[in-house]
């Protein structure tokens, strides 16, 4: 076994060892959403025609899920070996930036896929869905858990306290995942918000996902999956020269 | 390491440290608090860099072949840290893997054997001692047979019976072929251990010889311990 692949399965056992916590909890959450707003409004909205309110919520939460525990785990992995000093069991091993970066991030990616699976599994109970287009949505489920995943990275580099992560969760993760049309379609919204929504970037992997369900969206999924590819591209090589330079983890 | 510098900003930690450890020596790195023992042995470990200088180990450069330098050196670090989520065997796995070596478990019970930690093999890190978190911390330096072992201050906070079975072990790897550097702030276990000697201060080396020449440089009223010739030494420099 390799160093990198020793670290993705630290990694990956990591999350797992407390499963209860890290994928049960967030199932959970996903689904008191399902049951209050499909209660709520279900019978009071429709976004795309012929979709009932509840299958367009569905891909909406599990997408949100995969995005908020991509997210998680490797910003709170990292700061945890930061603030208890472990990490530098890792820093000592003969091990690159690149294979640092891979192991946290598809480690990572890989609470993101089975959180939502796991969303995609309970919630499958309350409502017909059919998945038309399903390499679409698997693309951006992907694409998204890496993004978020590196997105974690970043923040687990640069916070020096687990509140400064919580900051970054409470006040960027949480309102991006929120107003990026899991609850709603952005076409629902006056101009001047769906002008700002196409700034969300997180509204560019909802609705992709969403494509691969209905075959709609707000935006073309195309154009969407290059947007989050170019972020994901962008981010990984701010964070791979980040790491390279051993920003805030070798002194 | 060759004229080895260190800065924070205006602070400068080491100020060009040359010196050399020969390869199979007990080496003591000694000084007062802030001297820059820990800067120094990070910057070998590849936690920290240097401002100016290099540092090779068996002739590795520890930034431009650092795999390979990482591969020959075991360091143990000053700080009681582990990793609350795994068993003690699952962290020396772990270790192992991170260095590339696979099916490790005859090399890593040997090693938790002699450290006096065979019953607490299956024991999450949480629920150990201080005292048994240190030998682990020894057991994950040695994971990977490195044929150098950095250990900085190993026996900070540690009982009188594991301190001599640690020693034990470490005099055995040293007559094995290890190359041991230690830092102590107890002078009396570097003095025991030690063949040769740097000294420390304010991040220049203010002495470096035998512990044997050491001693017997020290003109005092009575027969000099390295305690002696250490106040000496940070005094006079």
């Amino acid at each position: 076994m390799t160093g990198f692949a020793t670290l993705l399965y630290k990694e990956l056992l990591r999350f797992w060892k407390v499963a209860f916590q890290t994928v049960g909890g967030p199932v959970l959450s996903a689904l008191l959403y399902v049951v209050i707003f499909s209660q709520a409004l279900g019978g009071h909205v429709r976004v795309f025609e012929g979709v009932p309110y509840t299958a367009f919520l569905v891909p909406g939460l599990v997408m949100m899920s995969v995005l908020q525990n991509s997210f998680a785990n490797s910003s709170s992995s990292l700061i945890q070996s930061k603030v208890t000093g472990n990490l530098v069991f890792v820093l000592l091993a003969p091990l690159s930036h690149a294979e640092f970066f891979a192991a946290y991030v598809l480690a990572s990616a890989a609470r993101g896929l089975v959180v939502g699976l796991g969303v995609l599994v309970v919630t499958a109970w309350f409502v017909d869905l059919s998945v038309v287009a399903p390499l679409w949505a698997l693309a951006f489920a992907l694409l998204g858990s890496m993004l978020l995943g590196v997105l974690g990275l970043l923040a687990g580099l640069w916070a020096e306290k687990f509140d400064q992560i919580a900051a970054f969760q409470n006040f960027l993760i949480l309102p991006l995942t929120m107003l990026s049309g899991v609850f709603y379609s952005i076409h629902s919204l006056p101009p001047a918000w769906q002008a700002v929504s196409h700034l969300n970037p997180f509204f560019y992997m909802i609705d992709g996902f969403r494509y691969g369900f209905f075959g709609a969206s707000d935006f073309a999924p195309g154009a969407s999956l290059a947007v989050v590819g170019v972020s994901l591209a962008l981010l990984s090589a701010l964070t791979l020269q980040l790491l390279k330079k051993g920003y805030k983890i070798r002194t | 390491m060759r004229g080895v510098e260190k800065r924070y900003g205006a602070l400068s930690a080491l100020a060009g440290v040359t010196l050399d450890v020969r390869q199979g020596e007990f080496f003591g790195l000694l000084g007062p608090n802030g001297a820059g023992k820990t800067t120094l042995i990070n910057i070998i470990a590849g936690l920290a860099r240097a401002s100016a200088g290099a540092v090779a180990v068996l002739g590795a450069d520890v930034v431009a072949d650092y795999r390979k330098a990482r591969r020959m050196l075991g360091v143990v670090p000053q700080e009681l840290v582990f990793d609350p989520f795994f068993t003690v065997r699952e962290t020396l796995r772990f270790q192992s893997g991170y260095f590339g070596i696979r099916a490790n478990d005859a090399w890593i019970d040997e090693v938790m054997h002699h450290l006096d930690l065979d019953e607490k093999a299956n024991a999450n890190m949480r629920s150990l001692s201080g005292g048994m978190k240190r030998r682990v911390l020894v057991a994950q330096a040695l994971v990977h047979k490195p044929p150098v072992i950095v250990l900085d201050e190993p026996t900070a906070g540690v009982d009188v019976e594991l301190r001599q079975g640690l020693w034990q072990f470490v005099r055995r790897l040293n007559r094995d072929g290890h190359t041991i550097v230690l830092t102590t702030h107890y002078l009396e276990e570097a003095e025991e251990h030690c063949q040769r000697i740097a000294m420390l201060k304010a991040g220049r080396v203010v002495a470096l010889d035998t512990t044997q020449n050491l001693l017997a440089s020290f003109a005092g009223p009575h027969p000099a311990d390295l305690e002696d010739v250490f106040l000496h030494l940070m005094q006079k420099h």
